[in-house]
């Protein structure tokens, strides 16, 4: 595969104009009549699908250049103009120099002094300073005589959006283009014209170059009717015009019809540049929708440069729906076998390796683990099929490329959309797997993002070696695990993980050793020496198991009892295991035992401790029930009466307002300050009734060890299910909105009560009155056009964000650059730290004097 | 890859003193020390590391989590914060009209302590005339505007209507201004001026400032951190800096055009970082600092504060392509065919354009190997 070393690198991409002989030069055809096929459906010599353009047909080959389909890139043809026409994209600049130089001599209207200066000055400035420079200087010169010929000067208009106006007489682009002929080049330059690649002349049409049929290939409907490109359509228009207007001319026609079919022209090679012009009706198909030219295939996101150019799209890539298996490695991927027999990854074939490699081929590409395809040393690729197995079999020798199917421990990366950010894509190491989803371990679904209501996710398998080890150095799960953003583990247990090794942490934990050896068993540990030797282990103990015995910690827990959490020689002494210390993104626990071990040791233990806390709730068993929400009478009791006070107390604010007794806050109106008070009074009332469902539950619920350990949910959530639903707010106010002084019809008008401004007096478990079922409605779909609004605004942020901040690097020297070598920073974040290798953004200072002797 | 500690390595000054706080013993705070420096050196970023991308990751990716909403400030009225997403957008957008502009003004010391603080916080309220009349009507007949002034209000605020008349006098141009028995009047000097220029005059009469500093629409003491300051609606630096009670070390404005304006770019840029710095941290979103230094230096490096917009920092990019992939491409193509531009693939969208290695990162290094001539090129040398 020789071919496939680069051997050339593009340098550097020059811009310039087409200058009219470059455009004949470059035109391999002439283009003459607006006909496209003849009755046999051959192109037209001379028409606009010329064989000499390129070749979009199989079988036909190019006329200029021999190649066949798909091997002849195209090539440009170009028609002559019957009249000039103005290019639509250069009229601001026409306009400028037009209203800069003389009418007569075409010079710069500024005296010669003047010029010298400008001449010195425009040295600094760029190209849009030293327009928009010149152009002040000439207006302020107010002087309606040539400095150089003495002609006296008129005011050009534009009437857009091709018709230049000079004293309300229509100039020709025949004379446009003369004037613009006459600028000398030292006068361009003032303009910030290079006239070595821009002339201003160039800039009206006189050679219209047809672009080659490879760039607008027309289709083939099954109906066998051929259905030609937007493009093609336009280049006829312009090609159809033009001939009738040479026709005109040379048949004497009134000024008149040729002047019309002089502008029909402008029109159409106008929108063949762009289609969107703001005065012009755009061309459009015979079914009414707008033709696509030149600047629609450019531009926006569906355009060449962002769709094409900029994305790219992959072959050796698979999605599918994920699902969660805890038995996996955080850093595998399992891999259904259906995608295992299409995904492939070459495989030279060596001395060493022919025989292994044999195997596959003999398996062929049904049977896996087989092969799909072999490359012979000349490159050529050979689809493996059962009757050329045996064949292939005897020719395979060193120096063949074998693509095997995708094996266990293959590298692959593994992506899930929106890619937001590095660890989006990570690479992971391939399980093949029976059944048909991506299966993943669920404690890196966090960076991922991902749950598995029916998400889907990607993978790509590298194809070369080169790629295999950057993939593998540097996007691997264990080096993705410190985040850049904030310096701390992203990923940690979740959910269940975090509730079973919180209970098995709590005091309270106890268990016979034998079912402690069976738990640790069952998560892969085998070496039990350091589980103590007696009767009954408590769960501190068995969780100590795991960590290794030179490892010191202290930190918090959210348990009130154990607040300490002490780590000492790896035993845990102190403090109960809960979302602060084993959760993503907060303490330093997983980021410390990263940090003095390694990145495959934090993978290794996380993925332990996930199967452990998992283990746990097997051998317990953890449901939660509607029991738990339940509340003894004296609660209940309790809770009414706090609503009947706080009920009292609005009634009470409500009618000191009616009777204007109420005294405002400094810059508020009594209206304002009644709702402020209102709105106090019942958050009061629900931050109690939580205190008292808080009080009043289980502890060993297990909603509320849930909640305690974080794993999911909080107290609110349970007060709620079990309390009071509270105030439901609207843009930060209770809800006012709806009929004319009242929120519903229900309720009587201008009532100020409680519940008729969304308060929801009734738990989730009692349920909901309409009222207040509506009101929840309303705020829920608030919330969710928030999130509708939100997501394209923070994406069109972060598009700019990653668009000005890509080139950005660190340079040897330590500082940061961008890709013209102009510093943006002498030292990065000022001390040179990588947030991805400090511990939260700083060296923990305490940290190392406790570790040093 | 393990790379022997160099012996010069620079720890900043800040962790130095952290170690120094502890107070160790001569032996053992060498020892740390070198252990510090040690860690330092493996912390320390590595050349190649695409680190503005890292950064806009690092703020685009939570900025999907952070919530759209401006809150209302306790205690008066009008008074609200653009927070969340929309004041990050507002801010690297480089906007120079905020939303909702402010200012935290820093009292010196007896009126820190309360002193006065009300009359104070009156004193820069912008006051218009209309807050000050009970009436502003038009006289058709004599073709003037009638102004009837509250006399309560007007030693609301401390002012007497023959100050009141003078101040006007100064303000108004183009207009005779009268004091009569119970109202001010504006009679158009210009006679020919019809019946729709006089109802225009009344609206600018309405607005015209007659106290304070302009743009101050509203003040607020609060006492924070046991001092009190003075929190406004509207931003104008230039003006209340020089104010004897204000202290001018610490009295901020969000509005970073203003600072750049009165302070420097300098101060812009630490602007920048605190304004977003703080809706980051309001949402409960964790992100460093450092990232935020890297976008506010990218909008500080050409001198100016430019915006993260296609009028800002992307339009400082050399590379022809990168700008076309950005927005308006069509602009950008037809403006570098003007001057012959040459892009020289310094970056990154070009490259991927051409699918060429990306100068960052492990594309950055450019490895040439030196090739030992076989033994018959040995020969023939």
């Amino acid at each position: 595969m020789e071919e496939n070393y680069v051997y050339k690198k593009v340098g550097s991409v020059s811009f310039a104009m087409l200058s009219p002989k470059i455009i004949k030069k470059m035109a391999s055809a002439k283009v003459v009549t607006p006909e496209l096929y003849d009755k046999e459906g051959y192109p037209v010599d001379g028409g606009l699908m010329d064989v000499r353009l390129g070749v979009i047909d199989p079988g036909l080959r190019c006329k200029t250049c021999g190649s066949r389909l798909k091997e002849c890139i195209g090539h440009f043809g170009y028609i002559s103009l019957a009249r000039p026409i103005i290019h639509f994209n250069f009229i601001a600049i026409i306009l400028a120099l037009l209203r800069i130089t003389c009418r007569d001599c075409s010079k710069i209207l500024l005296p010669e002094s003047k010029i010298q200066q400008f001449s010195e000055k425009a040295k600094q400035l760029n190209p849009a300073d030293t327009r928009s420079a010149i152009k002040k200087l000439i207006t302020q010169s107010k002087n309606n005589k040539c400095p150089h010929c003495k002609a006296r000067q008129y005011k050009v208009t534009i009437e857009k959006p091709t018709t230049f106006l000079e004293n309300d007489r229509r100039i020709s682009p025949i004379e446009i283009r003369s004037r613009l002929e006459k600028i000398p080049d030292d006068d361009c330059a003032f303009y910030a014209l290079n006239s070595n690649v821009a002339r201003p002349e160039w800039m009206v049409l006189t050679v219209f170059p047809i672009p080659p049929v490879t760039m607008r290939p027309s289709i083939t409907l099954e109906t066998g009717e051929r259905s030609e490109d937007d493009l093609t359509h336009k280049l006829g228009d312009i090609v159809r015009i033009n001939q009738r207007l040479f026709e005109n001319i040379n048949a004497g026609a009134p000024e008149i019809i040729v002047e019309d079919l002089w502008d029909l022209l402008q029109y159409h090679v106008t929108t063949f540049f762009d289609n969107d012009v703001a005065q012009l009706p755009p061309a459009r198909h015979r079914s009414g929708q707008p033709l696509k030219t030149i600047s629609e295939r450019i531009r926006s996101k569906e355009g060449r440069i962002r769709h094409n150019l900029v994305g790219k799209r992959t072959n050796f890539s698979a999605r599918t729906v994920i699902s969660p298996d805890p038995m996996l490695g955080l850093n595998e991927v399992g891999v259904p076998e259906i995608m295992a027999l299409k995904l492939s990854v070459p495989e030279r074939v060596t001395e060493w390796n022919i025989e292994y490699l044999k195997k596959f081929v003999k398996n062929g590409p049904k049977k896996y683990p087989g092969a799909n395809y072999v490359i012979r040393p000349d490159g050529k690729k050979k689809k493996l099929t059962e009757d050329i197995i045996e064949a292939t079999l005897e020719e395979l020798q060193p120096g063949y490329v074998v693509e095997r199917h995708l094996m266990d421990g293959d590298k692959a990366i593994f992506n899930r959309q929106p890619s937001l950010h590095r660890m989006s894509m990570m690479c992971h190491q391939i399980r093949v797997l029976p059944f048909k989803t991506l299966r993943l371990n669920p404690a890196v679904c966090f960076p991922f993002n991902a749950d598995f209501d029916g998400d889907e996710m990607n993978l790509h398998v590298p194809q070369t070696e080169e790629a295999r080890a950057e993939a593998e150095l540097l996007m691997l799960v264990q080096t993705q695990l410190i985040s850049p953003r904030y310096g701390l583990s992203v990923i940690g247990c979740v959910q269940d993980a975090i509730s079973g090794n919180y209970l098995l942490t709590k005091k309270d934990f106890k268990l016979k050793r034998e079912l402690a050896v069976d738990l640790l068993a069952s998560v892969g540990i085998t070496d039990f020496n350091e589980l103590p030797k007696k009767e009954i282990v408590s769960g501190k103990e068995i969780f100590s198991v795991l960590i290794p015995p030179d490892f010191d910690f202290v930190g918090k827990s959210r348990s009130k009892e154990e607040p300490e959490l002490i780590i000492k020689s790896g035993k845990l002494l102190s403090g109960v295991m809960d979302k602060n210390n084993l959760g993503e993104g907060s303490g330093l626990l997983l980021r410390n035992l990263h940090k003095k071990y390694d990145a495959s040791f934090a993978v290794d233990f996380l993925g332990k401790l996930f199967r452990l806390g998992i283990a746990v709730l097997l051998k317990r068993g953890f449901t939660t029930t509607i029991a738990d929400t339940d509340l003894p009478p004296d609660a209940s009791k309790k809770i009414n009466e706090i609503f009947a006070s706080s009920e009292k107390e609005v009634q009470a604010l409500i009618s000191q307002f009616n009777s204007n007794n109420l005294e405002p806050f400094p810059g508020r109106s009594a209206r304002e300050t009644l709702e402020l008070k209102i709105s106090e009074v019942l958050s009061r009332a629900r931050n109690e009734t939580g205190h008292i469902v808080a009080e009043y539950a289980d502890d060993s619920s297990h909603t509320i060890i849930m909640a305690n350990s974080g794993a999911r949910g909080n107290i609110l959530n349970l007060a709620q299910m079990a309390g009071c639903v509270g105030q439901q707010a609207l843009r930060g106010k209770r809800i006012e909105k709806g009929f004319n002084g009242r929120t519903l019809s229900c309720f009587k008008k201008h009532d100020l009560g409680t519940e008729a401004h969304g308060f929801i007096k009734s738990s989730f478990k009692k349920g909901l009155k309409p009222a207040e079922f509506f009101f929840q409605a309303m705020v829920g779909r608030d919330s969710l056009m928030d999130t509708a609004l939100r997501t394209p605004k923070s994406g069109y942020l972060y598009r700019r964000l990653s668009n000005a901040m890509q080139d950005l690097r660190v340079e040897y020297d330590g500082t940061v650059r961008d890709a013209s070598g102009r510093i943006i920073q002498f030292s990065y974040g000022e001390d040179g730290i990588d947030v991805s290798k400090s511990e939260g953004g700083t060296i923990s200072i305490p940290r190392i004097i406790q570790s040093v002797k | 890859m393990t790379t022997k500690p160099k012996d010069d390595v620079a720890v900043p000054g800040s962790l130095l003193s952290e170690v120094k706080e502890a107070n160790l013993s001569d032996l053992k705070e060498k020892n740390v020390l070198k252990a510090l420096a040690d860690e330092y050196d493996k912390m320390k970023i590595k050349p190649g590391e695409s680190v503005g991308l890292v950064a806009a990751e690092s703020i685009g990716e939570p900025s999907t989590q952070m919530t759209l909403n401006t809150f209302h400030f306790a205690g008066v009225a009008e008074m609200n914060i653009t927070t969340g997403l929309p004041r990050i957008i507002e801010v690297l957008d480089g906007r120079k009209n905020l939303a909702t502009p402010m200012m935290d003004i820093y009292l010196k010391k007896p009126y820190s302590q309360g002193q006065d603080i009300k009359k104070i916080a009156l004193s820069i309220k912008e006051t218009h005339l209309q807050d000050v009349s009970t009436e502003i009507s038009i006289n058709l007949a004599d073709s003037r505007i009638e102004v009837f002034v509250d006399d309560a209000k007007l030693s609301e605020i401390g002012m007497s209507k023959q100050v009141l008349f003078s101040t006007l006098k100064g303000e108004v141009k183009g207009l005779s201004v009268d004091l009569r028995k119970d109202f001010i009047s504006f009679k158009v000097k210009n006679k020919e001026e019809g019946i729709n220029a006089i109802f225009k005059m009344k609206e600018k009469i309405k607005t015209l400032v007659i106290k304070g500093i302009k743009g101050i629409s509203q003040v607020l003491p609060v006492k924070r951190n046991n001092e009190f300051i003075i929190i406004t609606a509207g931003s104008n630096l230039k003006k209340i800096l020089p104010m004897p009670f204000v202290d001018e070390t610490r009295t901020v404005s969000n509005n970073i055009f203003e600072i750049e304006d009165v302070l420097g770019i300098e101060a812009a840029r630490q602007a920048i970082i605190e304004e977003v710095y703080k809706v980051i941290e309001n949402q409960g979103l964790n992100v460093d600092i450092r990232h935020l230094m890297l976008v506010a230096d990218t909008m500080c490096a050409s001198g100016k504060i430019q915006g993260v917009t296609r009028y800002g920092t992307v339009k400082e990019k050399v590379s022809v392509l990168a700008r076309a992939s950005f927005e308006t491409p069509i602009k950008h193509l037809i403006e570098a065919s003007l001057y012959g531009e040459t892009d020289h693939l310094k970056s990154v969208v070009e490259n991927v354009m051409l699918n060429q290695p990306v100068p960052v990162g492990t594309g950055m290094i450019k490895l040439v190997t030196k090739e030992e001539d076989t033994k018959e090129e040995k020969k023939a040398k």
